[in-house]
């Protein structure tokens, strides 16, 4: 454990709670935005998403597919690793369990990297992003999701840091090993456990 | 440049992603607090002795963990001011309303004790100074650009790097002196510039001036000045590639 800081009491413990991983603090009303590009801006017309890789039949879906499939949502918290969480948020899309059970993964699928329109990619293995624990979204709050959040669709993997769910995200490609997305690949964590505060390569 | 990310097509086997040196990274450590002085209102400048630490690349940063006799914990991510060939590391601190780790640095912090702190930290908003680069910083976001220009000072390097910095008012911007001796545009929102220029944002036209087709722009600043600064280099023909945002929120 860390030596004491001289002089440091840290925020009351009233405004600590157990719902907070290790590390990180309620950043309340604010919904930071934390990106490494320019924003850019997606049209919903010509947006796809493609599903491909290790899988039997790989399937691009449009914008209009997307919204025929059955709606879900997503209410809890969300982790960044630059150390806000935000509690009780409301994301609303679709499972990415449906694209999976669309293109039946093979047998040899364990990983896959999410591409954003921006080229922007992350990693994940394939049983975190399967199971209920991953969305595909369009809304914040009931509303479309706004630019700098990702909109007009993006990535949700709420039980890991904020960076797995990438904004623009276009692709999902199945991998029989693992890649190194991008922050991954620029001193972050391979996978991102807020709970086990796996923020940095080598924690 | 650190990093590539090539076009990614359709399908797996074509997956390609050039994988460059990673940039350097350090573990969690303890320095010693060597200096601390208030630059601006709102600002604190610290700098510290890491033993043993590792030579940043311009535009990384570090962590710097507070820990509380309880155990309890908070931390922040700051960029380094410092030039890596400084033998110590310097970081720029504004202070933020109700800011947790940055209240405590600005008023706490003294000459001779122990911060705990990790870094450094991130591969992708670095200029090695080898290729053209653009800088554009806000606020306290000027900081890893003052760690750039100390880089290139004295060097070819210098010719490479081009920083255009803006500001509420003079007083609200970090390093502005020697921001100025560099050379950087400087832009006061509030305030008529040293050099005559009238109060205003950072203009299209000042941004399409630096532009050139072959550099690397890095944006630091808030969220609402990073949105701001990326779409005048967008509309100025630079493209997204080309673009490296490091944006910072209220993160006190």
């Amino acid at each position: 454990m860390s030596k004491p800081t001289r002089g440091f009491v840290g925020r009351p413990h009233a405004a600590r709670s157990n719902r907070l991983p290790p590390g990180q603090y309620d950043t309340g009303r604010d919904f930071p935005t934390l990106t490494a590009e320019a924003t850019p801006r997606v049209d919903p017309d010509r947006w796809t998403m493609t599903v491909d890789g290790e899988v039997a039949t790989p399937h691009t879906w449009t914008w209009a597919d997307v919204h025929r499939l059955p709606a879900s949502e997503y209410r809890g918290d969300i982790h960044c690793v630059t150390t806000w969480s935000k509690f009780d948020t409301r994301f609303g899309g679709i499972s990415v369990d449906l694209l999976l059970e669309a293109v039946t993964p093979l047998p040899t699928a364990t990983h896959v990297l999410a591409t954003s329109t921006t080229g922007y990619t992350t990693n994940l293995p394939l049983e975190h992003l399967a199971g209920g624990k991953a969305w595909l979204v369009w809304t914040y709050d009931g509303k479309p999701l706004p630019r700098e959040h990702g909109g007009p669709v993006r990535l949700l993997v709420p039980h890991l840091y904020f960076w797995k769910s990438a904004k623009w995200i276009t692709k999902l490609t199945l991998l029989d090993h693992d890649v190194e997305g991008f922050w991954e690949r620029n001193g972050y964590h391979n996978l991102g456990d807020p709970w086990l505060e796996q923020r940095y390569h080598g924690d | 440049m650190a990093t590539t990310i090539s076009a990614i097509p359709g399908s797996n086997s074509a997956i390609t992603v050039t994988e460059p040196a990673r940039a350097p990274a350090g573990g969690w450590g303890y320095a010693r607090v060597r200096e601390v002085s208030y630059p601006t209102a709102r600002g604190v400048r610290i700098r510290v002795e890491l033993p043993g630490r590792i030579n940043h690349l311009p535009g990384q940063h570090y962590v710097i963990r507070l820990t509380a006799e309880d155990g309890y914990t908070a931390q922040r991510s700051y960029s380094v001011a410092s030039a890596p060939s400084d033998p110590l590391l310097e970081f720029f601190i504004d202070r933020l309303p109700d800011g947790e780790v940055s209240g405590f640095l600005a008023d706490i912090v003294e000459v001779g004790d122990e911060l705990e702190l990790r870094g450094p930290i991130g591969g992708w908003f670095v200029w090695n100074g080898t290729a053209p680069a653009l800088g554009i910083g806000g606020g306290s976001g000027v900081v890893p650009l003052v760690s750039m220009l100390r880089h290139a000072a004295g060097t070819a390097a210098a010719d490479l790097l081009r920083v255009a910095v803006s500001a509420r008012s003079l007083d609200e911007l970090p390093y502005a002196d020697e921001l100025a001796a560099a050379g950087a545009v400087i832009a006061l929102s509030r305030t008529q510039s040293p050099t005559g220029r009238p109060a205003g944002r950072l203009a299209a036209a000042e941004i399409a001036s630096l532009v050139r087709p072959d550099q690397t722009c890095l944006v630091c600043g808030s969220a609402g000045f990073a949105e701001a600064v990326t779409g005048l280099l967008l509309d100025a023909g630079t493209p997204t590639t080309a673009i490296r945002v490091e944006r910072f929120g209220p993160s006190g």
